[in-house]
Protein backbone atom coordinates (compact mmCIF):
# COMPACT_ATOMS: atom_id res chain seq x y z
CA UNK A 1 0.00 0.00 0.00
CA UNK A 2 1.85 3.49 -0.74
CA UNK A 3 0.56 6.25 0.79
CA UNK A 4 -1.33 7.93 -2.20
CA UNK A 5 -3.66 4.94 -2.64
CA UNK A 6 -5.29 2.65 -0.31
CA UNK A 7 -7.13 -0.17 -1.03
CA UNK A 8 -8.70 -2.67 0.98
CA UNK A 9 -10.69 -6.08 -0.16
CA UNK A 10 -14.11 -5.14 0.43
CA UNK A 11 -15.21 -2.41 -1.47
CA UNK A 12 -13.72 1.28 -2.00
CA UNK A 13 -10.74 2.28 -3.24
CA UNK A 14 -9.33 6.26 -2.26
CA UNK A 15 -6.97 7.72 -4.29
CA UNK A 16 -5.51 11.22 -4.23
CA UNK A 17 -5.54 12.80 -7.93
CA UNK A 18 -2.89 14.78 -9.57
CA UNK A 19 -3.68 18.59 -9.21
CA UNK A 20 -5.60 20.39 -11.79
CA UNK A 21 -6.57 23.70 -13.06
CA UNK A 22 -9.73 24.75 -11.01
CA UNK A 23 -11.74 28.05 -11.99
CA UNK A 24 -14.61 29.37 -10.23
CA UNK A 25 -17.10 31.75 -12.31
CA UNK A 26 -19.91 33.61 -11.65
CA UNK A 27 -21.77 34.75 -14.47
CA UNK A 28 -25.44 35.81 -14.80
CA UNK A 29 -25.78 34.96 -18.49
CA UNK A 30 -23.71 31.69 -19.50
CA UNK A 31 -24.65 32.45 -23.16
CA UNK A 32 -21.94 34.96 -23.16
CA UNK A 33 -19.18 32.99 -23.11
CA UNK A 34 -17.60 31.78 -26.44
CA UNK A 35 -16.15 28.82 -26.56
CA UNK A 36 -17.06 27.20 -23.42
CA UNK A 37 -20.46 25.23 -22.92
CA UNK A 38 -21.73 25.98 -19.90
CA UNK A 39 -24.97 24.36 -18.54
CA UNK A 40 -27.39 25.90 -17.61
CA UNK A 41 -29.41 23.44 -14.58
CA UNK A 42 -27.70 23.19 -11.38
CA UNK A 43 -26.02 19.48 -11.19
CA UNK A 44 -25.40 19.53 -14.76
CA UNK A 45 -21.49 19.26 -16.12
CA UNK A 46 -20.90 19.40 -19.49
CA UNK A 47 -17.32 18.12 -20.87
CA UNK A 48 -15.14 20.08 -23.76
CA UNK A 49 -12.56 17.67 -24.46
CA UNK A 50 -10.14 17.41 -21.18
CA UNK A 51 -12.07 20.17 -19.60
CA UNK A 52 -15.31 20.28 -17.69
CA UNK A 53 -17.66 22.67 -16.63
CA UNK A 54 -19.81 22.05 -13.45
CA UNK A 55 -23.37 23.97 -13.09
CA UNK A 56 -23.12 24.64 -8.97
CA UNK A 57 -25.77 27.26 -8.56
CA UNK A 58 -27.78 29.06 -11.10
CA UNK A 59 -24.50 32.25 -11.93
CA UNK A 60 -21.81 29.36 -10.58
CA UNK A 61 -19.66 27.14 -12.25
CA UNK A 62 -16.70 25.02 -11.48
CA UNK A 63 -14.44 24.67 -14.68
CA UNK A 64 -11.68 21.99 -14.48
CA UNK A 65 -9.16 21.28 -16.98
CA UNK A 66 -5.72 19.80 -16.45
CA UNK A 67 -2.71 22.04 -15.68
CA UNK A 68 -1.26 22.06 -19.24
CA UNK A 69 -4.64 23.36 -20.55
CA UNK A 70 -4.22 26.76 -18.08
CA UNK A 71 -3.18 29.37 -20.15
CA UNK A 72 -5.99 28.31 -23.06
CA UNK A 73 -8.44 28.25 -20.30
CA UNK A 74 -7.70 31.32 -19.08
CA UNK A 75 -7.31 33.26 -22.14
CA UNK A 76 -10.81 31.78 -23.22
CA UNK A 77 -12.26 33.54 -19.89
CA UNK A 78 -10.62 36.51 -20.84
CA UNK A 79 -12.61 37.33 -23.74
CA UNK A 80 -15.74 37.24 -21.44
CA UNK A 81 -16.86 40.70 -21.97
CA UNK A 82 -19.97 40.34 -20.16
CA UNK A 83 -19.55 41.27 -15.97
CA UNK A 84 -18.09 38.30 -14.39
CA UNK A 85 -15.82 36.90 -11.76
CA UNK A 86 -13.43 34.04 -12.65
CA UNK A 87 -10.95 32.99 -10.15
CA UNK A 88 -8.23 30.57 -10.32
CA UNK A 89 -8.82 27.80 -7.13
CA UNK A 90 -6.78 25.37 -8.47
CA UNK A 91 -4.73 25.19 -5.13
CA UNK A 92 -7.39 25.85 -3.14
CA UNK A 93 -8.84 22.19 -3.25
CA UNK A 94 -7.89 18.78 -3.46
CA UNK A 95 -9.52 15.63 -4.97
CA UNK A 96 -10.24 12.16 -4.08
CA UNK A 97 -11.44 9.71 -6.16
CA UNK A 98 -13.71 7.13 -4.77
CA UNK A 99 -14.16 4.06 -6.00
CA UNK A 100 -15.80 0.30 -5.53
CA UNK A 101 -18.91 -1.37 -5.09
CA UNK A 102 -19.19 0.16 -1.81
CA UNK A 103 -18.79 3.30 -2.90
CA UNK A 104 -21.79 4.80 -2.07
CA UNK A 105 -22.14 3.79 1.52
CA UNK A 106 -18.44 4.93 1.98
CA UNK A 107 -20.12 8.38 0.95
CA UNK A 108 -23.34 7.99 3.45
CA UNK A 109 -21.40 7.80 6.55
CA UNK A 110 -20.59 11.58 6.16
CA UNK A 111 -22.76 12.93 3.00
CA UNK A 112 -26.70 13.35 4.36
CA UNK A 113 -27.99 13.42 -0.08
CA UNK A 114 -29.35 10.62 -1.25
CA UNK A 115 -26.45 10.58 -4.14
CA UNK A 116 -28.25 6.91 -5.36
CA UNK A 117 -30.08 9.31 -7.27
CA UNK A 118 -27.26 11.13 -8.79
CA UNK A 119 -26.92 10.70 -12.18
CA UNK A 120 -23.93 9.49 -13.92
CA UNK A 121 -21.71 12.43 -15.23
CA UNK A 122 -23.42 15.36 -13.07
CA UNK A 123 -22.46 16.59 -9.48
CA UNK A 124 -23.12 18.72 -6.80
CA UNK A 125 -21.65 21.00 -4.06
CA UNK A 126 -23.00 19.16 -0.95
CA UNK A 127 -21.47 18.71 2.70
CA UNK A 128 -19.44 15.71 4.13
CA UNK A 129 -19.61 15.63 7.98
CA UNK A 130 -19.51 19.48 8.13
CA UNK A 131 -16.91 20.18 5.73
CA UNK A 132 -18.04 21.66 2.18
CA UNK A 133 -16.96 19.33 -0.74
CA UNK A 134 -18.51 18.75 -4.25
CA UNK A 135 -19.26 15.51 -5.43
CA UNK A 136 -19.36 14.27 -9.19
CA UNK A 137 -20.21 10.50 -10.29
CA UNK A 138 -17.79 9.38 -13.18
CA UNK A 139 -19.45 6.03 -13.57
CA UNK A 140 -22.15 4.14 -11.45
CA UNK A 141 -19.18 3.13 -8.82
CA UNK A 142 -16.86 6.56 -8.86
CA UNK A 143 -17.29 9.44 -7.34
CA UNK A 144 -14.82 12.54 -7.14
CA UNK A 145 -14.68 14.31 -3.93
CA UNK A 146 -13.08 17.92 -4.01
CA UNK A 147 -12.84 19.31 -0.55
CA UNK A 148 -10.69 22.15 0.50
CA UNK A 149 -7.47 21.63 1.18
CA UNK A 150 -7.91 22.75 5.14
CA UNK A 151 -10.68 20.11 5.65
CA UNK A 152 -8.50 17.56 3.40
CA UNK A 153 -7.05 15.66 6.50
CA UNK A 154 -10.12 15.67 8.45
CA UNK A 155 -11.94 14.64 5.37
CA UNK A 156 -9.27 11.92 3.97
CA UNK A 157 -9.35 10.65 7.82
CA UNK A 158 -13.22 9.47 8.04
CA UNK A 159 -13.11 8.67 4.95
CA UNK A 160 -10.10 5.79 5.50
CA UNK A 161 -12.19 4.75 8.62
CA UNK A 162 -15.01 4.13 7.07
CA UNK A 163 -13.18 2.17 4.67
CA UNK A 164 -11.91 -0.23 7.23
CA UNK A 165 -15.20 -0.19 8.90
CA UNK A 166 -16.69 -1.69 5.51
CA UNK A 167 -13.91 -3.61 5.21
CA UNK A 168 -14.60 -5.54 7.76
CA UNK A 169 -17.91 -5.82 7.24
CA UNK A 170 -19.63 -2.92 9.64
CA UNK B 1 -34.27 15.00 9.04
CA UNK B 2 -36.39 16.92 7.38
CA UNK B 3 -36.04 17.34 3.89
CA UNK B 4 -36.40 20.59 2.18
CA UNK B 5 -37.18 21.74 -2.01
CA UNK B 6 -34.54 23.84 -3.09
CA UNK B 7 -36.22 25.95 -6.04
CA UNK B 8 -33.20 26.48 -7.70
CA UNK B 9 -31.52 23.12 -7.51
CA UNK B 10 -36.17 21.58 -8.27
CA UNK B 11 -34.64 18.83 -5.33
CA UNK B 12 -35.84 17.64 -1.99
CA UNK B 13 -32.25 18.13 -0.26
CA UNK B 14 -31.42 17.25 3.58
CA UNK B 15 -31.71 19.57 5.64
CA UNK B 16 -28.08 19.66 6.68
CA UNK B 17 -27.14 21.34 3.34
CA UNK B 18 -29.55 24.60 4.22
CA UNK B 19 -29.01 27.40 6.79
CA UNK B 20 -32.27 29.11 8.03
CA UNK B 21 -31.75 33.08 7.66
CA UNK B 22 -34.64 34.52 10.21
CA UNK B 23 -37.90 35.85 8.97
CA UNK B 24 -39.06 36.59 5.31
CA UNK B 25 -40.76 39.30 3.72
CA UNK B 26 -38.96 42.13 6.28
CA UNK B 27 -38.68 45.50 3.75
CA UNK B 28 -35.65 47.69 4.85
CA UNK B 29 -37.45 51.38 5.05
CA UNK B 30 -36.18 53.25 2.13
CA UNK B 31 -35.27 56.52 4.06
CA UNK B 32 -33.96 54.97 7.87
CA UNK B 33 -32.50 58.28 8.56
CA UNK B 34 -36.84 59.57 8.96
CA UNK B 35 -37.74 56.86 11.32
CA UNK B 36 -38.20 57.19 15.14
CA UNK B 37 -35.97 55.18 17.31
CA UNK B 38 -39.39 53.01 17.89
CA UNK B 39 -39.77 52.16 14.51
CA UNK B 40 -36.39 51.48 13.76
CA UNK B 41 -36.36 49.04 16.59
CA UNK B 42 -39.06 47.34 14.98
CA UNK B 43 -37.42 47.02 12.02
CA UNK B 44 -34.49 45.49 12.96
CA UNK B 45 -35.45 43.27 15.84
CA UNK B 46 -39.23 42.57 16.64
CA UNK B 47 -40.52 39.48 14.54
CA UNK B 48 -44.00 38.01 14.58
CA UNK B 49 -42.82 34.90 15.66
CA UNK B 50 -46.25 32.94 15.11
CA UNK B 51 -47.49 29.13 16.01
CA UNK B 52 -48.79 28.31 12.65
CA UNK B 53 -47.23 29.47 8.98
CA UNK B 54 -44.22 31.37 9.11
CA UNK B 55 -42.64 32.71 6.11
CA UNK B 56 -38.76 32.71 6.39
CA UNK B 57 -35.55 32.73 4.62
CA UNK B 58 -32.88 29.89 3.80
CA UNK B 59 -30.29 29.57 2.50
CA UNK B 60 -29.06 26.74 0.45
CA UNK B 61 -25.64 26.93 1.92
CA UNK B 62 -23.84 23.82 1.31
CA UNK B 63 -25.36 23.69 -2.65
CA UNK B 64 -26.05 26.27 -4.69
CA UNK B 65 -26.02 29.03 -2.53
CA UNK B 66 -29.16 31.06 -3.31
CA UNK B 67 -31.31 32.56 -0.63
CA UNK B 68 -35.21 31.33 -1.37
CA UNK B 69 -38.39 31.85 1.29
CA UNK B 70 -40.28 29.30 2.70
CA UNK B 71 -43.76 28.49 4.42
CA UNK B 72 -43.45 26.18 7.26
CA UNK B 73 -45.92 25.61 9.74
CA UNK B 74 -44.36 25.74 13.36
CA UNK B 75 -46.25 23.44 15.48
CA UNK B 76 -45.29 19.86 13.29
CA UNK B 77 -42.24 21.74 12.16
CA UNK B 78 -43.70 20.67 7.93
CA UNK B 79 -42.79 22.90 5.17
CA UNK B 80 -45.59 23.86 3.35
CA UNK B 81 -43.75 25.54 0.55
CA UNK B 82 -40.50 27.12 -0.87
CA UNK B 83 -40.18 29.48 -3.46
CA UNK B 84 -37.35 31.71 -5.05
CA UNK B 85 -36.84 34.94 -3.62
CA UNK B 86 -38.46 38.00 -5.01
CA UNK B 87 -41.57 35.99 -5.58
CA UNK B 88 -44.76 36.95 -3.80
CA UNK B 89 -45.60 35.79 -0.32
CA UNK B 90 -48.64 32.65 -1.21
CA UNK B 91 -51.41 32.62 1.03
CA UNK B 92 -50.88 30.98 4.28
CA UNK B 93 -54.42 29.97 4.31
CA UNK B 94 -54.35 28.09 0.77
CA UNK B 95 -51.16 26.35 1.48
CA UNK B 96 -53.00 25.27 4.51
CA UNK B 97 -55.59 23.73 3.01
CA UNK B 98 -53.64 22.41 0.25
CA UNK B 99 -54.81 18.06 0.19
CA UNK B 100 -51.12 17.22 0.15
CA UNK B 101 -50.16 20.26 2.25
CA UNK B 102 -46.37 20.05 0.52
CA UNK B 103 -47.68 22.51 -2.76
CA UNK B 104 -44.47 23.30 -4.61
Amino acid sequence: MNAMTSTLAAGVTITELAPTTRIALRLADPATVPGLSLPTEVGARSADGSRTALCLGPDEWLIEAPEADRAAVLATLAGISAPHSAVEVSDREITYALEGPAVLDLLATGCPRDLARMPVGSGARTVFDTAQVVLTRETDDRFHLTVWRSFASHVRALLDLAQRELAAGL
Amino acid sequence: MLLIYCPYCEQDLPELEFAYAGEAHIARPADPAALSDEEWRDFLFIRSNPKGVHFERWRHLNGCARFFNAARETVGDKFLATYKAGEPRPDADALLASPTGDAK
